[in-house]
């Protein structure tokens, strides 16, 4: 049975229930995935300010070298100032050079511990950093409760702070797809003693999310994931990812860890350089397996923080400030750098350790939220609190 | 909203008769030499009841109730006590009863700048992991500890008690020197006050490093403040959010705070001689005056004069008293026992009863399990009450050895100890815990439970155990204190069971067994 159709069934009843999603039809037909990088990604090894002779001084055994055709470890140019870096080769670039990829560079938070788990806490939250805040609220689970309509999920094993709060979304990891956890008689015995409880609708719909997703795995086996069987890591999580959110749903997030690089990083090739490339062919992956949908959908990749600007003792980095965020998309207008930026220099990093954050991502996800979802000041000011949303023309 | 799967609940027996079957039980026993273990089905109220006085039935408890009844069962339960002799053993051997906080921290702190000075990275960043396993297992050692408490000791009450503080005061192991901390927050900080006077679990809390460092106290000092524990101080764990206090009160509090910190460096430190005098010293804990503002402040329109510690005092004693603050309090406990709002007339006399006993946890907790809500319309278990639930029933007092399934459960549940990154703690009311996602969690979760022993007696070396068991769920103590008040499709789904591991997995995902 088709999950439409299943909820159909549940009936008003289920509607009525507080803490059940409301599942009416989604007024848009926008599909949104919020990649959260765990661990404060080094964004200068990624976007790579090669045209910066102060980025070669700082980071003697890290940085990547200036874009020369003929080296295969080289920066992949971008444009004058930027290049990408090589491990992406087969996956971003492509989606840059076809005007679907669009970066932010000088990108992040205000907040200042340095912390991952305050930092990444309070962007997941989206509140503002000063006066009192509403814990427990994340600003994906408020953009679902403001657009009304929306099928939202955590594809984890744990539903995220940015999307808990109000609205009940669910969460189901697609790391390791399995069987279903109790076969059709099981279900149907447990499913039978909530008969007329006010849980029946809840217990209803998390059996037929674990059916679903086992009916993907089924079809995954059999061939119909293309190639999916073949991946590994992440980029099988992302095409799982991909084939629910073309058919289920249209507000994801996931979360990538494994980027907290104190020691031994890596430049061209190493651990920075494995882990952007497994994450790279995930996110291509992910926009492969979603066919025409891809045209109508947006990932945006972010992480808690950037990381030193010079390298450590331990040939690494430490926490930073100022992140790059990723945009990708059929329709974001892509090809380019967007957001307020300034020279690579000595004297424009903060405290003089750091990219600045010129581009708060409550004000740059508020503008393209504005955008994606046609919503309105108050509507945006209960997403993003006290933010003003600026327009980047991302989409 | 109303369970349909339970009956009405029979008006309770009077209670001259409760004790007259308890004096028949007592003569019984003097005639045959047994213990009066049991004498048939426990009425369904009763049964009500003692799910939520406990964290659920096992024989020992029942027992004990059939033994003393219900008042008297509830004055022991009010209070409290230690381990039991076979327990305190287990646990007098662990690294986190034998070390004290200082003593870890310094040994961290040493081998800290021992791993600086090592030659290479790899050697660095080995020596970097075992410390950090090292911490993680004192964090595990501080969770195995509060779940065999919970599981086994007959303070059940008690032991809710303790998990209710600890996430009222909620800390994040994950944070700074947390690990270290945390199982000394508990047992000192917590523990002996869990049915004592909230005003001395809240000055308990103030001067304890594990919160000082968590709410960043520890780096707040005159001239620099700091105004996140202040602000959360007033918020979250005293007044509440709507307690009538403004920003003023926060930054004058925050001032009140300064110079409570920690200081793991040996030797008295360097003041000045005018501040010697106000120096405090407690294992990791410290009051340094040279950090303390010393002019006077104002807090909620009552003046602190400039004196040091005792403005901290005074501040307890203060915060403590406020009629917003036994309203906070008395609403959060009603919430976490009864699974809903109180009814007006409760909440008002367990506020009453809250400021004239001056803050006595116990005086509050015997209004509210005597009251009339408290065997009202079940509510849905968070994650602890279930887990810690089933493995009461299904090991009904033996003791598994080994709690790293029941981590791992808690965490799949969403519920793990020393696990909420924010102060405000895991929610108390049972919606948090009921989406469709984690319902079917928690069906998972009840076949683990059900279908074996899941490692529970394993011991943590990988050693064979001295010990084992498995899950004995259709019980003497189910026929006695649960089957009773199965409704006719709970039984239905029992009876459909192809096997006993199937019987335990239906039972436990039964709306009867979720509800408290």
């Amino acid at each position: 049975m088709e999950r439409r159709g299943f909820l159909r069934m549940l009936g008003a009843s289920a509607l009525a229930v507080r803490g059940v999603r409301l599942l009416a039809a989604p007024a848009t037909d926008a599909r949104l995935l919020l990649v959260f990088l765990r661990g404060g990604y080094d964004c200068a090894n990624v976007l790579v300010p090669w045209s910066s002779p102060f980025y070669h001084q700082a980071r003697p055994s890290l940085a990547i070298a200036r874009p020369d055709p003929a080296d295969p470890r080289a920066a992949l140019a971008l444009d004058a100032d930027w290049g990408l870096h090589p491990a992406l080769r087969d996956s971003i670039l492509p989606l840059w050079q076809k005007g679907q990829a669009a970066f932010i560079p000088f990108a992040g938070t205000q907040d200042l511990s340095r912390s991952h788990f305050e930092t990444q806490d309070s962007m997941e939250a989206g509140e503002p950093l000063d006066g009192p805040r509403e814990y427990g609220s994340g600003f994906l689970n408020r953009l679902a409760a403001a657009c009304g309509s929306l099928n939202p999920v955590a594809f984890t094993d744990s539903l995220p702070l940015a999307m808990a709060g109000a609205a009940a979304i669910p969460n189901i990891s697609l790391r390791q797809f399995g069987k279903a956890p109790f076969d059709q008689r099981q279900m149907a015995v447990i499913q039978g003693m909530y008969r007329g409880l006010p849980l029946e609708p809840q217990v209803a719909e998390g059996f037929q999310l674990k059916r679903d997703v086992a009916l993907e795995y089924q079809k995954e086996m059999e061939g119909a994931g293309r190639d999916a069987v073949s991946s590994r890591g992440f980029e099988l999580e992302a095409r799982r990812t991909a084939r629910l959110m073309r058919d289920r749903f249209n507000l994801g997030f996931i979360d990538v860890g494994g980027w907290d690089t104190h020691v031994n990083e890596g430049g061209a090739q190493g651990a920075l350089a494995t882990n952007l490339e497994s994450l790279g062919r995930g996110l291509a992956g992910f926009a492969q397996e979603l066919g025409p949908a891809w045209n109508r959908t947006v990932v945006v990749v972010v992480s808690e923080f950037g990381r030193t600007f010079r390298e450590n003792g331990t040939r690494g980095t430490d926490h930073g400030h100022g992140s790059v965020h990723w945009v990708l998309g059929g329709a974001v207008r892509g090809g380019r750098l967007a957001g307020e930026q300034v020279p690579v220099t000595r004297e424009t990093l903060f405290q003089d350790r750091d990219f600045p954050v010129l581009n708060e991502y409550r004000e740059v996800l508020g503008g393209l939220f504005q955008r994606l979802y046609g919503l309105g000041a108050a509507q945006l000011e209960t997403v993003f609190p006290r933010a003003r949303p600026r327009d980047l023309g991302l989409i | 909203m109303p369970v349909a799967c339970r009956p009405p609940a029979p008006a309770p027996r009077p209670a001259p008769r409760r004790l007259f079957r308890a004096l028949a039980g007592a003569l019984l026993c003097l005639g045959c030499g047994l213990l009066p273990a049991a004498d048939g089905p426990l009425a369904p109220a009763d049964a009500r009841w003692l799910d939520r006085v406990t964290y659920g039935l096992d024989s020992a408890t029942l027992a004990r109730y059939r033994a003393l009844g219900r008042k008297r069962f509830l004055d022991e339960q009010l209070q409290g006590g230690g381990d039991d002799p076979a327990l305190a053993a287990v646990l007098a051997d662990l690294p986190i009863t034998r070390e004290d906080p200082l003593e870890l921290v310094q040994a961290a702190e040493a081998e800290g700048r021992r791993i600086q000075n090592l030659a290479s990275d790899e050697d660095r960043q080995q020596a970097r992991q075992a410390q950090n396993q090292l911490a993680g297992q004192l964090a595990y050692e501080t969770a195995r500890r509060h779940l065999l408490r919970a599981v086994l000791s007959p303070h059940q009450l008690q032991e809710q008690m303790v998990w209710f503080w600890m996430n009222h005061f909620n800390l994040y192991q994950a944070k700074g020197n947390l690990r270290y901390t945390l199982a000394d927050f508990e047992e000192r900080a917590v523990r002996p006050h869990a049915l004592g006077r909230f005003r001395d679990l809240l000055l308990a809390t103030m001067t304890h490093p594990a919160m000082l460092v968590y709410l960043d106290n520890a780096q707040s000092s005159a001239g620099r403040i700091n105004e996140n524990y202040a602000r959360e101080l007033l918020e979250l764990h005293t007044l509440g959010v709507d307690g009538g206090y403004g920003q003023q009160d926060v930054q004058e509090l925050a001032r009140v705070l300064t110079g409570l910190g920690v200081d793991a460096t040996p030797g008295t430190p360097r003041l000045r001689a005018d501040g010697q005098p106000f120096l405090l010293r407690r294992g990791l804990f410290e009051f340094n005056p040279t950090r303390h503002d010393f002019l006077d402040k104002t807090l909620l329109g009552t003046r602190i004069p400039a004196a040091g510690f005792p403005e901290v005092e005074q501040v307890a004693d203060l915060l403590a008293a406020q009629p917003a603050t036994a309203r906070f309090i008395c609403r959060k406990l009603a919430l976490y026992f009864l699974g809903q709002e109180p009814s007006p007339a409760l909440a008002q006399e367990l506020g009453r009863t809250f400021l004239r006993s001056r803050g006595d946890i116990a005086a509050v907790l015997r209004v509210l399990c005597g009251s009339r809500d408290f065997t009202g319309a079940p509510a849905f278990k968070d994650p602890v009450h279930y887990v810690v639930g089933a493995l009461r029933l299904a090991y009904d007092g033996k003791r598994p050895g080994n709690m790293k399934p029941v981590v791992n459960w808690l965490n799949q549940l969403g519920e793990p100890l020393y696990g909420h990154l924010t102060p405000d703690g895991y929610p108390v009311l049972p919606a948090a815990w009921s989406s469709p996602a984690q319902l079917v969690k928690r069906f998972e979760i009840a076949r683990a439970i059900g279908g074996g022993n899941a490692g529970l007696f394993d011991s943590e070396d990988g050693q064979p155990a001295a010990a084992t068991g498995f899950p004995l769920l259709s019980s003497r103590l189910f026929y006695e204190a649960i089957e009773p008040a199965l409704s006719p499709g709970t039984r239905q789904a029992l009876d459909q069971a192809a096997s006993q591991q199937e019987w335990n997995t239906f039972l436990l995902s039964s709306p009867e067994f979720m509800m408290r």
